[in-house]
């Protein structure tokens, strides 16, 4: 639990953090630490710098901007499991960063920074990704907007360029109609620690029936992500309990479920569908 | 014995301030100045050769002082054991590794980031070969865990105990006699009681400074047993005791995984001898998995016969404990405890064998509960499935066969031990009644028929504790080994200062467990001296007398006992002065309020700082009175002692996930006379959350190359706070005939009454569906996969 020889940089303005970034081809950038830190007491990640983006200000902010919502790069959990602002507009992300960690962990980690971690069972990507949520990275040389379905690459690999920062992730501002939610099983059992496996649902129902939908899932294969097949298979029903049964059953597809210490292949699918279902149900509730 | 407000009564912990405000002192507060740290080169491998080791690429690097190997401490010597049967560790790996996490080598250097490169950089050569890590293959002796073993089932403890194997075969043979009766049920179930790991939230660590001047050692380490490491530096390094002086600061938990002089601790000193320096190893999270014990780890098969009318016939349990690579302080002794325990609350005739069995995995040792949890668990599993196969409540099967209070005290259990005092039908009884089991059980009807997997699990235990020297001595457990003089003793030192103030040295090594308030209060209690001025020493051994820690529940029975006894004698003495003062008679004299009165005489009195300034005066004390207000008291305990209660749980279970909450979960405790309830309620908080997690989170689990998968907190879950239930406690109370203040122990009572009350409750939910039985921990996984299982 003693990190490789590191250095160590803490810039006070995003300018200065992104030169860094662009100066030093093994940099890693930091926010709240609870992930980056660990792999590095483990050795299994050991960057030359740590670019420590906690005192830039500015950043901690979550703000209305017209048409989105943003939630600045060093947003705490729990300051977005609190907010009204992400609360109304984007209830599954909300539900996700209440149930991250434990509560050091939540006063300290950045949603921002969970995102772009990647973590295959982490519960906020599941959020960002059935609310439809668009991450903005910057670097030295600009800034680019990526849709949260192409964010996610792959097993704690993101879409972000190695000299790039994760600024702000913005959630769309909800209309009339919709509704979303996330559920999942934690290790620990109950919301409890990392899921087992987890959803997130968006929905936005016109004239009694689902016009729109979007299922994300996490915890179940290598990357969190959406899952097509039910949203398309809940669109068009007026969103009954039955609907949402039979469109939870296509989960799975287009989906390469892993097995790990907390489940088998055949449990982790089953869940998928389960937490598909319960997830559904909740947003709909929500509308 | 006398009462007085403080004993008995709820006093907050004098220990709490410093901890909660930061000003106590861990081995790793303790700084000393050019300290050097060491590092540990441990195996990838379960089990293989090492054909070199080559540390010249890291002493060649800047801030390296040495990298030391089995060639440089082989003359130490391996690793002390109270029994040492199976293969002892050596202080490094010798020519082989036989568990993944072995430490190889070591490494010193200037500070601890470069001692842990230093340590990547050794390069050693391994020739793999083929590691036993189930306890079921390692049993077979298909291949030896270790080329030195004869065999890998080290040896077996049997019961009845005290039985030649003759006897044993005969009670054997009358229970199979019973399964052919035809008015009985048979009921038999093969169960794993899983490896944990103990996960004291202080690891390990310790601080070696060698003077040479005195060839003597300061050692501080985070040990549950100081006087044992310092004995056990004494003896390697062949020095008198006097030469070593271990201090045990705070202590953050320990629950029996600081109960072992590990290597760490030996070649520490070893360095600091040879490098002329101060040098330290603070264990890491990530080592800690294999390179401290872990517990459990057993696989038996319990049957029990019985009546259809809920008469127990006769009950067996044989199986296998898991003892691990080496042996070390207690590790072959930890099934023995279970067999104290076998026959539980019951008198039945019972027969009960477990072979001890090495695997190429981390050593087991104590922890909290230390065999008790375990034959605990069988019993009262299998006591439940027999009232499910009768059609019986389980509180009406246990009661139908405790053991009568009448027999007690001295009761002999089915297993051949002697139990000091117990009431069990009381105990039980008073749980039903105190938290409305009709109520559970009716509520539980109403949850089921809104369709929710409601369950309700009670369980029984008796605990034996405070273990008595003699009867252990004779079995061949001794502190001999660490050159100590006593056996299972307990001693206090209670000295009365000139100024009437207390101070209290005890021989216990505590982790948390509150023994600085609780000692205040029965020397208090004695000496009418108020709380506040009586100061309690422990840990350091160059004040404190001769103990061998705290474990085992036993610090109260014993050391307290001690203590107690110490204090009476001082007041007797304190009496005496106080007469010749107030020239009245020492019959007449009582203590409180911090002064000697003269009964019936409220104006006659004299202050503890009065009689004490006295006391340091030999001319004027009373003829033939020596100077001085200060007792030593050894004690030695006629017996155990024997803890027991009933816990009852409400869990509801998720089908469709097989998540399992626990709505509700209820105790009554009866540990004897209680001095202190909010610490006793606090231990038996600790000790559930402990058996809680046995028996829903935790497990140590090694692949089949005996890499452990589950070594880091983010794949072994200790359930914090949140995820556990407030706790529903009460007590009954039986004093023990034992000791003079009627005090048993409840340092593990919660971890041995928890894991089965929460399995049987699971159980008890999805019994409707077909499911008997799902082995710990009941990952929602498992339990989802039992109901899958049950369904077809």
């Amino acid at each position: 639990m003693f990190p490789r020889q590191f250095d160590y940089v803490a810039p006070t303005s995003l300018d200065e953090a992104l030169q860094a970034l662009a100066d030093n081809p093994n940099a890693k950038v930091m926010s709240g630490g609870m992930s980056l830190i660990p792999l590095m007491k483990l050795r299994l990640f050991s960057p030359q710098l740590v670019v420590d983006i906690g005192r830039i200000p500015g950043l901690d902010g979550i703000s209305d901007d017209g048409d989105h919502i943003a939630v600045g790069a060093l947003v705490r959990h729990a300051q977005t499991a609190s907010d009204p602002l992400v609360a109304a507009n984007a209830a599954a992300l909300a539900q996700a960063a209440a149930w991250t960690g434990d509560a050091q962990v939540r006063n300290r980690g950045t949603t921002c920074g969970a995102l772009a971690h990647a973590d295959i069972a982490a519960d906020q990507p599941a959020g960002a990704l059935a609310c439809g949520a668009t991450m903005v990275a910057r670097s030295a040389s600009g800034s680019r907007e990526i849709a949260a379905a192409d964010f996610f690459v792959d097993t704690l690999t993101s879409a972000l360029n190695d000299d790039e920062i994760l600024v702000e992730v913005r959630l769309p501002k909800a209309g009339a109609g919709e509704g979303s939610a996330y559920d999942k099983l934690g290790r620990r059992g109950g919301h409890s620690d990392y899921a087992v496996a987890g959803a997130a649902a968006w929905v936005r129902k016109a004239n009694g029936t689902v016009a729109e939908a979007r299922v994300a899932l996490t915890g179940v294969g290598s990357k969190p992500t959406l899952a097509p097949a039910v949203a398309a298979a809940i669109v068009g029903t007026d969103g009954s309990a039955d609907a949402v049964v039979a469109a939870a059953e296509h989960a799975l597809e287009g989906v390469t479920v892993l097995e790990d210490l907390y489940g088998s292949e055949e449990y982790k699918a089953h869940l998928a569908k389960v937490y598909a279902r319960r997830a559904l149900t909740s947003a709909l509730d929500a509308v | 014995m006398s009462t007085t407000s403080v004993l008995g009564g709820i006093v907050r912990r004098r220990e709490d301030p410093a901890l909660i405000q930061g000003t106590g002192a861990y081995v790793d507060d303790i700084k000393l100045p050019g300290e050097l740290h060491a590092a540990f080169v441990r195996s990838p491998f379960a089990r293989a050769d090492i054909t070199s080791v080559d540390a010249s690429a890291a002493l060649a690097m800047d801030g390296v002082r040495a990298v030391y190997t089995i060639d440089d401490v082989r003359d130490l010597g391996p690793l002390l054991a109270q029994v040492p049967v199976g293969a002892l560790r050596p202080l490094l790996a010798d020519g082989a590794v036989h568990h993944v996490g072995e430490a190889v080598a070591m490494v010193v250097a200037d500070d601890r980031y470069v001692a842990q490169d230093a340590a990547d950089a050794v390069v050693v050569e391994y020739e793999p070969r083929e590691a036993v890590v189930t306890l079921k293959d390692s049993a077979s002796d298909r291949v030896k865990v270790n080329d030195s073993l004869e065999s890998n089932v080290l040896m077996s403890w049997a019961g009845p105990f005290g039985m030649e194997p003759d006897q044993i075969a005969e009670v054997k043979a009358g229970i199979d006699a019973g399964k052919a009766r035809d008015d009985v049920v048979v009921v038999s179930q093969e169960m794993t009681n899983q490896r944990l790991i103990p996960v004291a939230i202080e690891p390990r660590a310790v601080l070696a400074d060698y003077n040479a001047g005195y060839n003597s050692f300061n050692v501080w380490s985070s040990t549950q047993m100081p006087h044992a490491l310092a004995g056990a530096v004494a003896t390697m390094f062949g020095l008198p005791t006097t030469s070593v002086r271990v201090v045990a600061p705070e202590v953050g938990g320990g629950f029996g995984c600081k109960l072992n002089v590990y290597n760490d601790e030996i070649l520490v000193a070893f360095a600091s001898r040879h490098l002329g320096a101060p040098v330290r190893w603070t264990e890491s999270r990530r080592e800690a998995g294999n390179s401290t014990i872990q517990g459990r780890g057993w696989v038996a098969t319990a049957t029990l016969v019985g009546t259809r009318d809920g008469e127990i016939v006769g009950y067996e349990l044989e199986g296998l404990a898991d003892m691990g690579a080496y042996s070390q302080n207690f590790t072959v002794a930890i099934p023995f405890l279970g067999l104290f325990v076998g026959s539980g609350q019951y008198k039945m005739p019972t027969y009960w064998k477990i072979d001890c069995v090495a695997t190429n995995t981390a050593t087991t040792d104590a922890y909290r509960g230390a065999g008790r949890p375990e034959a605990i668990y069988y019993l009262e599993r299998i006591i439940d499935m027999y009232a499910r196969e009768i059609g019986l409540d389980p509180a009406e099967v246990r009661m139908k066969n405790f053991v009568p209070a009448a027999e007690f005290p001295a009761a002999t259990s089915p297993l051949g031990f002697a139990m000091d005092t117990g009431d069990y039908a009381t105990n039980l009884q008073a749980l039903l009644d105190h938290y409305d089991y009709a109520g559970w059980r009716a509520e539980q009807e109403a949850a089921r028929a809104e369709g929710r997997n409601v369950g309700i699990g009670l369980a029984s235990y008796v605990e034996v504790c405070g273990f008595a020297p003699a009867g252990l001595a004779d079995l061949g457990f001794s502190w001999s080994a660490y050159g100590l003089p006593t056996a299972f003793n307990g001693s206090g030192v209670v000295r009365v200062n000139p100024d009437g103030t207390a101070t209290v040295v005890i021989g216990t090594g505590p982790s948390g467990q509150g023994h600085q308030t609780t000692w205040a209060q029965i020397v208090s209690d004695q000496l009418g001296i108020p709380f506040e001025n009586i100061r309690v020493r422990h840990g350091d051994t160059a004040e404190s007398p001769m103990g061998v820690g705290t474990f085992g529940s036993r610090s109260a029975a014993v050391d307290g006992s001690a203590t107690y006894e110490a204090a009476a004698r001082v007041r007797e003495k304190a009496a005496k002065i106080a007469a010749h003062l107030l020239e009245a008679s020492e019959e007449d004299i009582v203590f409180a309020d911090g002064a000697a009165h003269v009964a019936g005489s409220p104006d006659s009195s004299v202050p503890w700082a009065d009689i004490a300034s006295v006391a340091y005066q030999p001319h004027k004390l009373p003829e033939g009175t020596e100077g001085g207000l200060e007792t030593h008291v050894v004690y030695s305990p006629a017996n155990a002692t024997w803890p027991f209660g009933s816990h009852l749980a409400m869990v509801e279970v998720d089908a469709d996930t097989g998540n399992v909450e626990i709505l509700r979960y209820a105790c009554m405790d009866d540990c004897g006379n209680v001095i202190n309830p909010m610490i006793v309620d606090g231990q038996i908080h600790g000790g559930l959350a402990q058996g809680i997690g046995q028996a829903l989170f935790e497990e140590a689990i090694y692949d089949e190359a005996g890499n452990l998968l589950s070594g880091s907190l983010v794949d072994y879950p200790i359930p914090t706070a949140g995820d556990l239930p407030a706790y529903e406690l009460a007590r009954t109370t039986t004093p023990t005939d034992i000791n003079a203040m009627g005090v048993k122990g409840i340092g593990e009572a919660g971890t041995i009454g928890a894991a089965q009350t929460v399995v049987n409750a699971v159980v008890d939910a999805l019994s409707p569906m077909g499911v008997r039985h799902i082995d710990m921990p009941l990952r929602p996984r498992k339990v989802w996969q039992a109901i899958q299982d049950a369904r077809g």
